[in-house]
């Protein structure tokens, strides 16, 4: 029964928002402020002023004064100050004046009928229970309709127009010119107003009253939001709001002594209107229209609202955004012997990151052991919580062996992390949620994460000093679902498009290809240990060659790892898009067939072993036998690819780019023929011969024109050169194959860059009437706009470097002002969707149940789990159901 | 062997799962199952394969669907290029793609920066190239401009004089008869136009040159024929379709699907708000939907539909099309901290401070501001009442450890 032991927690069931009256701040208020200064000569707060010590404590060592706690248990307390007149509060200025025009100035009603009143008011309360928000635009749009009257209809006053004058002050047109509204006179107009006139404007009189948005009394708020910040030197320096609460106060004595000693209106006027000022910049230092609030230094005070406003403000920096214990961050390296679920958590960060581990009568023992080991040796533990909730640190232990005796069922250690349990890994940007995944930690030497790399796509991580976060959670709950919902290999499918999004790229398309592609074959030594990295067990397979000795075919491996029950029929990324497919008997081993777990013929490349692709042999085989097995795929098979490579000895140099020197000649020939006719368009359009394109200028026609005579001619080189290259070639396996590259950029490795360009554009811009001064004016030819002759293997010319960079510079702008647009789009989206839920019986519905969609997606279907967003592969399924008529 | 199955078996092996499947898939199983030629065994043994698929592949209860789409909107569009301009497959014709458009339209913009309508054509109009044309002529906003030669001041008579221009008229399908005619809607009461033959002149009867210069600006863009806000319309030859449409730079839908040999049925502007005002709320939410799926698709950006519907479900679902954020879907949001941790923090709460509004805490982030551990979606909708006997105190939920 102990075991199943309850605490009742209080949860916050909801928040009622409000005015604070003057009676309810007296009543919070702990004392009244009054004296404009904050300490005294030997450093003790003086009573009385902003520092009361019965405020809160902030200092170490010190009781609170009201409570009696430490500074970790107090929670603070409010004051008061009683202003000597009271001020309008800045924030509620809009409110005010709207019911000041909407209410009569001598009888204080809304200036209505009395019936039409009824009338909203019944609608406001209806309104309330549908569509809240509603329910205020129509109370404002009553309070317009009432404003529009001049004369009371209740006690037929003549009302004069009100004028608003930002931020606070308030003016009456009347007959004689216009007179400033005292906030006395204000506060007096609002508090005529009755409270079913208010209910009619969709106002909760209950918890605001009008009146109350003039302020009598202030609020002084604790020391705990204002603490004191002592600095090394000894240096004491108060918070920006202490500060603004000192000035509030001077100008408060000074008016209220000058009341009392029947100063001059005018005089008292002024104080008055200074009072206002600092209460306004309390609560508001950005209000328009009047100069912010300074430190002596010069900088503009932080008061209120700007610690709430804003991306580091309470809201979105503190409250929305919060940060967080039992966690870790450093430099990330590869490692392709980890499994993708694991991690690999360096041995210092295993020693301080802490998993609470309840003992109990079976782990006794190991515990009493940890214990032992204290928090120096791993593995150890740094901390035991008793069952009353004490806890002891490691650290300051003297006798940890005999503390360890002391341990019973029910107390907590707070071990130190180990293999096999579950942490969440998170990278930045966090776009999607595959950027935080749960893994199974594997403690190992050095000082950096280790991650596989198949895990790379999803957190968009490489190794050129990415560095990433690591959490340990720390409940049962947690961890639960950690492993459940979050655990690498259940994300191996992306919901953004149903297709896998972990799986190999670079180099593990280029060894799958060299592995499986036709002409491969392997001498027992290397089959043998290309298995074992594929985790296979069992007997070798039949070798395919048996004379001059057992030979193996890479196909053959393949086979052997995948399961029998699995079938598959894809194009691979060689495919050269012959007109008439010839499927399995392609002489370019393009076709992929596996039946039955046997990968009969085709090369594996990225339209079978990448990631990102749909339809893909990885694809498939996760979709139909599950996420656990598409981990063992990705574990074995795919470690023994990169095997391959290393044992291929696969690398590039610039013999890899090596094209005989005719067809560099070539090469030039074609790009001569092209500048000739980009010569001939330039001189037709000299003559006006050239027929502008319809809704064009005739120079837009001549740009455009040469752009495509020069693309074509590129192109036309390009193809040239690559055909030169040939597939034997490192640089064109990884193209061809779809690892890395593709065949535009090795044609500008081996013939030329082509046109470099802004906007789009060819270069244009720079001098005048030309872009670099080793031009002629007007000159606008190939060379002089931007067109790169040169290959990278070549080398460039400083001109076409330069315009090389400039483009290059381009790309680098672009990216850095996209990533703020498409940032801000996110944030939106995410704020307008994130309460979207699939409710059970299957429609779409916000946090308040309104019904967005009454089925998902139309057809209920989860992208994850779709193939690649169709509901069912229909023809898959007739596959199957044939394959097993000729097979039975 | 068996037969192979006819539709009406298919049909009636698809019968007990009506309410199940969703009909374009039941059609698909039909129609393929048909195809192979498959004996009915084998058929039944499709559709159950086929059921059983389709269960499997439902969303789960709590699934936070709306976070998965933003995050598969917004995770891609890092990816996007910021080029504005493409070819709206005429040469002659810019739209704005990529990144600036995607904004665009979550940001559900009255004015688009690039307005386009596609014009669909109604029998012998989408086939014969003429009368495509003749259908362009009359969307084409075509002003005195366009078709003069010259327009000149004529200070003695205080008239404006006309010169047009025979090939441009011919090209726009225009006669100096509708010149005048244009010339006769301003006119006035003092004013005559008279026509010769390719000379217009307007006597404007005014006696004040500031007045003429004035009234000269006024007849040059005077319109003659076409439509308002319409500065292009191109004949295409839909390949697809086989037929001929015509697109069109800017966008006037009302006066669009009035002219005749509009087929009114397809015809599409990429203003959102005119799709809303014109055809209604579902056709806006049709355009949100192809509208974005076009802009990912252009990018190459793979991004499943379901998505984009919720968004565009998201925008509206309460028969209005509102943006995506501070003044639409996130800003009308019922609970005052959720509006408050988005934009315009200090706004949201004074307001609701005035109100007396009362914060239910139902939504995600309210949770979060308050440091309660559930939220509402996922795993935290469950709501497990767990009665232990012997035991007072109930736990409510995941909340307690």
């Amino acid at each position: 029964m102990s075991a199943l032991q309850f605490e009742e927690t209080k949860t916050i069931g909801a928040i009622k928002f409000g005015v604070l009256s003057p009676d309810l701040i007296r009543t919070y208020s702990v004392t009244q402020i009054v004296i404009p200064e904050t300490y005294d000569e030997e450093g003790i707060p003086i009573r009385g002023g902003p520092m009361d010590r019965r405020l809160g404590t902030v200092e170490p060592g010190v009781r609170c004064e009201t409570c009696g706690n430490f500074i970790s248990l107090c929670p603070g307390h409010f004051g008061h100050i009683e202003l000597a007149r009271p001020v309008v509060h800045p924030l509620f200025a809009k409110h005010i004046y709207l019911l000041l025009r909407a209410t009569c100035r001598v009888c204080g009603r809304l200036m209505l009928p009395q019936e039409e009143i009824e009338r909203a008011r019944r609608r406001a309360k209806r309104l309330e229970e549908r569509w809240p928000l509603l329910k205020y635009k129509f109370g404002e749009s009553v309070a317009k309709k009432a404003a529009k009257n001049t004369a009371c209809p209740h006690c037929q006053a003549q009302q004069y127009k009100i004028r608003f004058e930002k931020p606070y002050t308030f003016y009456e047109e009347r007959e004689g010119g216009s007179a400033m509204l005292r906030p006395t006179e204000i506060r007096d107009r609002l508090e005529r107003i009755p409270n079913e006139d208010l209910e009619a404007l969709g106002l909760d009189p209950h918890s605001a009253r009008p009146e109350w948005m003039v302020l009598t009394v202030l609020p002084v708020p604790p020391i705990t939001v204002r603490p004191t910040i002592t600095l090394e030197s000894g240096m004491r320096s108060e918070d920006d709001i202490t500060h603004k609460l000192v000035d509030l106060l001077r100008i408060n004595q000074r008016l209220k002594e000058s009341i009392e000693e029947g100063a001059p209106q005018l005089v008292i006027d002024d104080l008055w209107s200074l009072l206002q000022y600092h209460v306004a910049t309390l609560f508001d230092n950005e209000l328009p229209g009047i100069p912010p609030a300074r430190h002596r230094s010069g900088r503009p005070l932080r008061t209120l609202a700007q610690r709430l406003r804003g991306k580091e403000g309470r809201f979105r920096g503190s409250l929305a955004g919060k940060r967080v214990d039992f966690s870790a961050r450093t430099v990330i390296s590869p490692d392709p012997k980890l499994s993708i679920d694991e991690v690999g958590v360096p041995l210092d960060v295993a020693k301080v990151l802490v998993v609470p581990e309840r003992v109990t009568p079976w782990n006794l023992e190991e515990m009493k052991e940890l214990v032992k080991r204290g928090p120096l040796e791993y593995p150890g533990a740094n901390y035991i919580v008793r069952p009353d909730g004490g806890r002891i640190d490691l650290r300051f232990v003297k006798d940890r062996d005999a503390l360890a005796e002391t341990l019973k069922p029910g107390y907590i250690v707070e071990r130190h992390l180990r293999d096999g349990d579950i942490v969440l890994f998170n990278r930045q940007p966090s776009l999607h949620r595959m950027s935080v995944m749960a893994h199974k930690v594997k403690v190992l030497p050095y000082k950096t994460f280790r991650l596989n790399l198949l895990v790379c796509p999803p957190y968009n991580a490489d190794f050129d000093g990415d560095e990433m976060n690591l959490h340990a959670p720390q409940s049962e709950e947690a961890r639960a679902e950690a492993l459940t919902l979050m655990l690498v290999h259940e994300q191996i499918l992306s919901p953004r498009y149903g297709a896998p999004i972990i799986g190999g790229l670079h180099d593990y398309v280029t060894g799958a290809y060299l592995l499986t592609r036709k002409g491969t074959i392997l001498d027992k030594k290397r089959a043998a240990l290309l298995l074992l990295e594929a985790g296979f067990e069992g007997p070798m397979p039949e070798p395919a060659i048996l004379k001059p000795g057992p030979y193996w075919t890479g196909k053959q491996l393949v086979s052997a790892v995948l399961d029998k029950s699995f079938s598959f029929e894809g194009k691979a990324s060689v495919c050269r898009k012959c007109e008439v497919c010839l499927r399995e008997l392609c002489p370019y081993d393009a076709y992929v067939v596996v039946r039955s777990g046997e990968l009969l013929v085709g090369a594996l490349d990225k339209n079978t072993v990448a990631s990102q692709v749909p339809h893909t042999l990885l694809h498939e085989y996760v979709r139909k036998l599950g996420n656990e097995r598409g981990r063992e795929l990705l574990d074995g098979l795919y470690k023994a690819f990169i095997l391959y490579l290393d044992l291929y000895g696969f690398t590039m140099g610039i013999d890899s780019l090596d094209i005989p020197p005719e067809v560099t000649k070539e090469v030039g020939s074609i790009m001569s023929a092209a500048e000739a006719e980009v010569e001939k368009l330039i001189a037709m359009a000299a003559r006006g011969e050239l027929e502008p394109l319809p809704g064009r200028t005739l120079e837009d026609t001549l740009e455009q024109r040469i752009m495509e005579v020069l693309s074509r001619a590129r192109d036309r080189a390009g193809e040239l050169a690559s055909r030169y290259v040939g597939m034997l070639k490192e640089a064109v396996i990884m193209a061809r194959t779809g690892a890395r590259a593709n065949m535009l950029n090795i044609t500008q490795m081996v013939a030329m860059l082509g046109q470099q360009s802004l906007r789009g554009e060819r270069i244009k811009r720079g001098f005048t009437g030309r872009v670099l001064p080793h031009f002629k004016w007007g000159d606008v030819g190939p060379r002089a706009r931007g067109f790169v002759y040169s290959s990278f293997r070549g080398g460039l010319k400083p001109t076409e470097f330069f315009f090389h960079a400039m483009a290059g510079r381009e790309g680098l702008v672009d990216t850095a002002v996209r990533t703020a647009q498409s940032g801000y789009m996110y944030r939106r989206l995410a704020n307008a969707l994130q309460d979207l839920y699939v409710a059970y019986d299957g429609s779409v519905r916000t946090s308040e149940g309104f019904v967005v969609q009454f089925r998902y997606g139309e057809d209920g279907v989860d992208p994850a789990k779709s193939d690649h967003g169709a509901a069912v592969n229909v023809d898959d399924i007739i596959r199957e159901v044939l394959a097993r008529r000729s097979g039975g | 062997m068996e037969g192979r199955v006819t539709e009406q078996v298919v049909r009636a092996l698809l019968k007990p799962y009506v309410h199940v499947l969703p009909p374009s898939l039941a059609e698909e199983i039909v129609r393929k199952v048909v195809a192979a030629g498959l004996s009915e065994d084998e058929a039944r043994e499709v559709v159950e394969a086929a059921v059983a698929e389709y269960l499997r592949n439902l969303v789960e209860p709590g699934e936070a669907v709306g976070m998965v789409t933003a995050q598969s909107i917004g995770e891609p569009s890092t990816q996007m290029t910021l080029r504005t301009f493409h070819f709206a497959g005429v040469r002659e014709l810019n739209v704005t793609l990529g990144l600036p458009r995607l904004i665009e339209i979550v940001d559900a913009r009255k004015t688009v920066s690039t307005p386009i309508m596609e014009v669909y054509l109604e029998g012998e109009y989408a086939k014969i190239r003429e009368k495509a044309l003749q259908v362009a002529r009359e969307l084409e906003l075509t002003t005195i401009e366009n078709v003069a030669r010259a327009i000149t001041i004529d200070y003695v008579d205080y008239a404006i004089v006309i010169e047009l221009d025979p090939e441009m008229l011919e090209n726009r399908g225009v006669e100096p008869r509708d010149v005048a005619k244009a010339l006769n809607r301003i006119k006035g009461k003092k004013g005559s136009v008279e026509v010769e033959g390719l000379t217009v002149v307007y006597r404007t009867g005014l006696d004040d040159v500031a007045k003429l210069r004035k009234t000269y600006d006024k007849v040059r863009t005077l319109r003659v024929k076409g439509v308002k806000g319409i500065k292009r319309a191109v004949v295409r030859y839909d390949e697809k379709l086989g037929e001929y449409k015509i697109v069109t730079e800017g966008s006037n839908l009302v006066a669009a699907l009035s002219i005749e040999g509009v087929d009114y049925r397809r015809t599409v502007s990429n203003n959102i708000h005119e799709i809303a005002e014109v055809l209604g709320i579902e056709a806006a939410r049709a355009m949100i939907i192809r509208e974005m799926k076009r802009v990912l698709d252009e990018q190459g950006l793979d991004v499943d539909v379901r998505h984009i519907m919720l968004v565009a479900d998201a925008m509206t679902f309460n028969g209005r099309v509102r943006q995506v954020g501070r003044h639409g879907v996130a800003g009308e949001k019922p609970s005052a901290l959720a509006r408050a941790a988005f934009e315009v923090t200090v706004k949201h709460l004074v307001d609701a401070a005035v109100r007396g509004e009362v914060d239910e805490l139902k939504g995600v982030v309210e949770n979060v501001v308050v440091g309660s551990r559930i939220v509402p979606v996922g795993t935290g909708i469950v709501r497990l009442l767990m009665q232990y006997p012997g035991l007072e105190t109930v736990a409510e939920g995941a909340g307690s450890t």
